[in-house]
């Protein structure tokens, strides 16, 4: 597979006053086009810090990202993000909400929103979009998300722990779903989480992080033998058990070594 | 069926009550308007108080209908008016205009922090001769007046107002590829709207009480004028009349901006 993204050697500090903190240091791996790569490591590790800077928010103080796009060119991948909270604004209807990235960046022709329109039909919010965001459901408000971030059809899907902010219930039902919909559209992922079930059961490959400062301890490809592709089934597969060893080993490990 | 019924009366019952404390309160309210009025009167009227000193509704009334008569009450009124809605409006588009430079530029507002806590604390009531002084005895100085007591509280409070966004929706628009206007004019706005009507309803009555101050000064007309021109001739009862006016004057101020403010939340968030 061809990689769309390769990090190489990407290192960060945050700098106070009081000194320099080594937020990530000498991380390297690739996301291939069309994969859906979860990350997992201990809390504080600066995951978030790692996605930021893919995300092109912040610029490494070490190493480079090498972008090979499928058709060869060279501008950095239209990039989506999505955060832990939904960040509907009270103030908007929810259709305003979905189109803000196409207003703020003068994109609101007939061909984008008819994509909305269409987005909006397929995640059973259409009845919803004169509505505030307060009046919708966790779920349905996590969806509203990411219409609004696939509104700007990104190449590559960011998600720091999206389905955090969830029930657990609800946190199944919603990632789940969310999956299987990014999965249809063909787009590359990259997924934070601390829900090593998740990890597995979601991605096709789980990267594993250490401690602060974050290095690539683990690249886990996810081999299930599944019938149908539904995440939620994901949880019985016979390897499912031995992955989720396999990541809880290398977290705690960790923990032992501190 | 039996329970439904009931379940109404008993909604009936609240709508009811509701009702009822409602009435109640203001019946309470202008019953002690009258009875403050009344007690008032019959003091004056029995010698109990000296009506010279402490005036009298009836003498209030009279004095009333004689300045209604000859219309010079409501041009003293009209001007009063005028000079408080005009300072109210400078202040809100002067602090709107401040408090958006200092967000725009982080370092602009470190530099001014001490001079805006140093301004806002000043009584200003102090820097009225210096007015008078440079911009002569007129409405421009009131005007002046006016906006120099509600300004610096104003730009202090809508500022704060807009670094209270949460951090993290700014951090959403840049995801968006916004820039730092876009992040201005879609989230720090529109979230800091409550914060600037509630800093709102407080200039209107500073700036009430900085036109008053301008014209008990530098006026030769206005209700500030009309209470210092009473008082220098002991002629009480008009002193009594154009507070009482100021009463009514800063209660409508206070019923507009609180309509406004309904009007506007209306809007903003429930349709």
């Amino acid at each position: 597979m061809q990689n769309l993204l390769e990090l190489k050697n990407i290192g960060y500090s945050y700098h106070s006053l009081h000194g320099e903190t080594k937020a990530i240091e000498n991380i390297s791996f690739g996301v291939g086009v069309g994969e859906f790569v979860a990350v997992v490591g201990p809390s504080g590790c600066g995951k978030s810090t790692l996605l930021s800077i893919i995300a092109g928010l912040m610029e490494p103080e070490q190493g480079s990202i090498i972008v090979n796009n499928p058709d060869g060119s060279l501008h950095y991948p239209r990039v989506g993000y999505m955060l832990q909270r939904d960040h509907l604004f009270e103030w908007r209807t929810v259709y305003k909400n979905v189109t803000l990235g196409l207003e703020i960046n003068h994109m609101m022709t007939e061909e984008r929103l008819l994509y909305v329109d269409q987005l909006l039909i397929d995640y059973g919010l259409d009845k919803f979009r004169e509505k505030r965001p307060g009046e919708l459901s966790g779920g349905m408000k996590q969806r509203a998300a990411l219409i609004r971030t696939l509104a700007m059809d990104p190449q590559l899907l960011l998600m720091d722990e999206p389905f955090s902010a969830l029930d657990y219930q609800t946190r199944l039902m919603v990632s789940a779903d969310i999956c299987r919909l990014i999965r249809a559209t063909g787009k590359t992922m990259l997924l934070i989480t601390h829900d090593l079930s998740e990890a597995i059961s979601l991605a096709d490959r789980v990267i594993i992080l250490s401690g602060r400062p974050a290095r690539l301890k683990k690249d886990l490809p996810i081999r299930l033998t599944l019938a149908d592709d539904d995440p939620l089934a994901a949880r019985n597969a016979p390897e499912f058990n031995q992955y989720f060893n396999t990541l809880w080993e290398e977290l705690t490990n960790e923990n032992k070594e501190v | 069926m039996k329970t439904k019924k009931s379940n109404l009366t008993n909604q009936e019952k609240y709508i009811k009550n509701h009702r009822r404390h409602h009435t109640q309160i203001a019946v309470m309210r202008i019953v002690l308007f009258l009875a403050l009025f009344f007690l008032w009167e019959i003091s004056a009227d029995r010698g109990w108080i000296d009506s010279f000193f402490f005036s009298s509704p009836s003498r209030v009334a009279k004095l009333l209908i004689r300045l209604s008569m000859d219309h010079s009450i409501f041009f003293h009124i009209g001007i009063t008016l005028f000079e408080t809605v005009l300072s109210f409006f400078l202040v809100f588009l002067i602090s709107l205009a401040a408090a958006t430079a200092l967000w725009y530029s982080e370092k602009l507002s470190e530099v001014l922090e001490p001079y805006l806590v140093i301004l806002n604390s000043l009584p200003k009531s102090a820097l009225a001769p210096l007015f008078i002084v440079w911009l002569g005895t007129g409405a421009t100085t009131i005007i002046v007046a006016g906006i120099s007591v509600a300004l610096f509280g104003s730009i202090i409070s809508f500022y704060a107002g807009f670094k209270q966004c949460d951090p993290e929706k700014l951090t959403l628009i840049q995801t968006l590829g916004g820039r730092k206007r876009d992040a201005f004019r879609k989230v720090v706005l529109p979230s800091s709207v409550p914060i600037l009507i509630s800093t709102t309803k407080v200039n209107i009555g500073l700036a009430l009480v900085g036109v008053i101050i301008g014209e008990f000064l530098a006026a030769r007309r206005g209700l500030g004028y009309l209470i210092i021109y009473g008082s220098q001739v002991f002629q009480l009862d008009l002193v009594i009349t154009s507070i009482l006016l100021l009463c009514i004057i800063a209660m409508g101020f206070y019923k507009g901006i609180q309509m406004l403010e309904h009007h506007i939340r209306k809007k903003i968030f429930c349709t």
